[in-house]
């Protein structure tokens, strides 16, 4: 495994960690045989940090992302999240359309203990974070599809967790939007100090985002290389340097895309 | 320094106002349709439908297609609606069977939504009786009558038991199509936000199944509007009371044609009714604001 110096992280590691994945793999089986799609992961995420886990389809990236939620279990291996239950946003916003969005985020509140007295002016708080102060009592139906996903961010936050995954939750977007929904994420993330695991199969988006980049292999996923993104936030996906090792992890990730084709 | 906080506060006033434009663009407009468009699109064809069938009947009247006791004539059933009026016992038949139905079915609602609940969740009790509750629907209620008489008498009980053998299936099934209708994604989102067992039941399940529960309960109203009619029709006697069921039997046994349409348009009348009033609006209701109801 190829690990760049970390300094950053290694100081954050002495005061503890939002998650540790420790040697874990996880096979899904039939009666005819036991798959691995996981092999041996070992990950830790430093509080505060933003980490960017990218790979190819199949290398089992959201697979990984469920477990650390803790909607599955590991085959082998353990994870830790002493900060509690993780929050998780997906691809899809996963909004309740039949409740508002203030009351979508009421719920988070309400299911995390929240007394119903502080609930409304909190979920007002986490809207107006995510720059939706006007959408307390919109349906579902009746917002863009930029504005569900920052609803479901906030719906996120609204759980309190120290660790914030997220499944490729811009994929669906357009461009605009996401380049957007990018700053946003940014911001949102310095201001709350919540550390993020953020699964993408789009090399920029991982440069543009991350304080560390994880590339996984393809089946089974293992981690086949990290890179420290040292570059000034805020960035913009267009900046050269976010271009220059963009261009470096994508020859990275063709090259084990390629292994796959030779046998 | 100065320079960099001024540049950071354009960037994130820059970015403000570039989210509020793509909201603008993006958000979805709904809006609802003016009353005077809904009386001409909705309640206009039912009139005119109506119209027609009382002009084709007067026009049959007319032609003498058939012996008067066979073919009332629309006046002499109008006439038949006056005289209950007058002598007040049309409420009384009406009243009779919707409070029974109405009884009736509230109490199947008591039973089939946790029975509905547990054959989605449970998967040992689905394997034991769905197969039985969905076989139940197909069964005519009527077919009840003869052994609930048998067990339970000619009384208020064996209506009930009828009415609760027909709507049960009904009101337990759309819950079980609703339950089972429900997008993995919102179950998985649930329990990430820790709406597990009871609370997720709850929060999650019970809400996203609305759809489907409600189209049940449709069904279920239906069933037992239906049984209770068989039950009345089959089941009279003087310590029941006149429903609406007794009255058509009355009506057949004193060769009173018109007595017999009176009833019928009634029974008719009544189920049309509710479901107009109760179950297709609260329908409506939750489909529109689900965004389920698209006009086109």
């Amino acid at each position: 495994m190829a690990t760049t110096t970390l300094t950053k992280a290694e100081d954050r590691t002495a005061v503890g960690h939002a998650a540790r994945i420790a040697h874990v793999s996880k096979s899904f089986g039939g009666p005819e045989g036991q798959q691995l799609v996981l092999d041996d992961i070992t990950l830790d995420v430093a509080p505060g940090e933003f980490v960017t886990l990218l790979g190819a389809s199949g290398c089992g990236k959201s697979t990984l992302l469920n477990l650390v939620a803790g909607l599955d279990r590991p085959t082998a291996g353990s994870i830790e999240t002493p900060g509690g239950r993780p929050a998780l946003m997906f691809q899809e916003h996963a909004l309740f359309p039949w409740l508002t969005a203030g009351k979508n985020i009421e719920l988070a509140l309400r299911l995390r203990g929240v007394p119903k007295s502080d609930r409304r002016t909190e979920a007002e708080r986490l809207l107006e974070l995510v720059r939706l102060g006007g959408a307390y009592g919109k349906r579902v139906h009746e917002l863009s599809g930029g504005m569900r996903q920052r609803v479901a961010m906030a719906r996120a936050l609204a759980q309190d967790s120290q660790l914030l995954l997220m499944d490729e939750p811009f994929a669906a977007l357009d461009a605009i939007t996401r380049d957007v929904l990018h700053d946003e994420l940014t911001r949102i993330w310095r201001e709350t100090n919540v550390s993020v695991l953020f699964v993408t199969h789009n090399v920029r988006e991982a440069v543009r985002l991350a304080e560390r980049v994880v590339l996984l292999s393809s089946r089974p996923g293992r981690v086949a290389r990290e890179w420290t993104v040292d570059i000034d936030q805020p960035r913009r996906i267009e900046d050269t340097a976010v271009a220059e090792l963009s261009v470096e992890i994508t020859e990275e990730l063709r090259g084990e895309i390629r292994r796959h084709g030779q046998h | 320094m100065a320079s960099t906080e001024t540049a950071a506060k354009d960037t994130a006033r820059d970015l403000a106002g570039l989210e509020a434009g793509l909201d603008a663009l993006d958000a979805v407009r709904v809006s609802r349709t003016p009353v005077r468009e809904v009386l001409v699109r909705k309640v206009l064809p039912p009139v005119v439908a109506v119209v027609l069938v009382l002009v084709v009947w007067q026009i049959l009247i007319w032609a003498k297609v058939t012996d008067d006791y066979k073919l009332p004539s629309p006046s002499l059933v109008w006439g038949e609606v006056t005289d209950a009026w007058a002598q007040g016992t049309l409420l009384g038949f009406i009243w009779t069977s919707v409070s029974r139905g109405l009884l009736g079915f509230l109490l199947a609602l008591v039973i089939g939504t946790p029975l509905g609940l547990l054959v989605s969740r449970v998967r040992l009790v689905r394997a034991a009786i769905g197969p039985v509750l969905s076989g139940l629907q197909s069964l005519p209620s009527v077919a009840w009558v003869p052994p609930a008489v048998i067990w339970l008498g000619l009384n208020d009980r064996m209506m009930f038991a009828v009415i609760l053998l027909g709507a049960v299936p009904s009101i337990a099934n759309g819950l079980v199509s609703g339950v089972d209708q429900i997008p993995p994604l919102h179950l998985r989102a649930g329990r990430t936000l820790g709406a597990t067992g009871l609370r997720g039941t709850w929060h999650i399940v019970l809400p996203a199944s609305l759809p489907g529960y409600l189209a049940g309960l449709k069904q279920g109203w239906a069933f037992s509007w239906r049984s209770l009619m068989a039950a009345e029709i089959i089941a009279s006697s003087p310590d029941l009371g006149v429903g609406l069921g007794q009255l058509l039997e009355q009506g057949r046994e004193t060769s009173s044609m018109s007595m017999v349409f009176l009833a019928i348009i009634l029974i008719l009348t009544v189920g049309i009714a509710i479901d107009l009033l109760i179950f297709s609006p609260l329908e409506r209701w939750v489909l529109r604001s689900r965004g389920l109801l698209v006009k086109n």
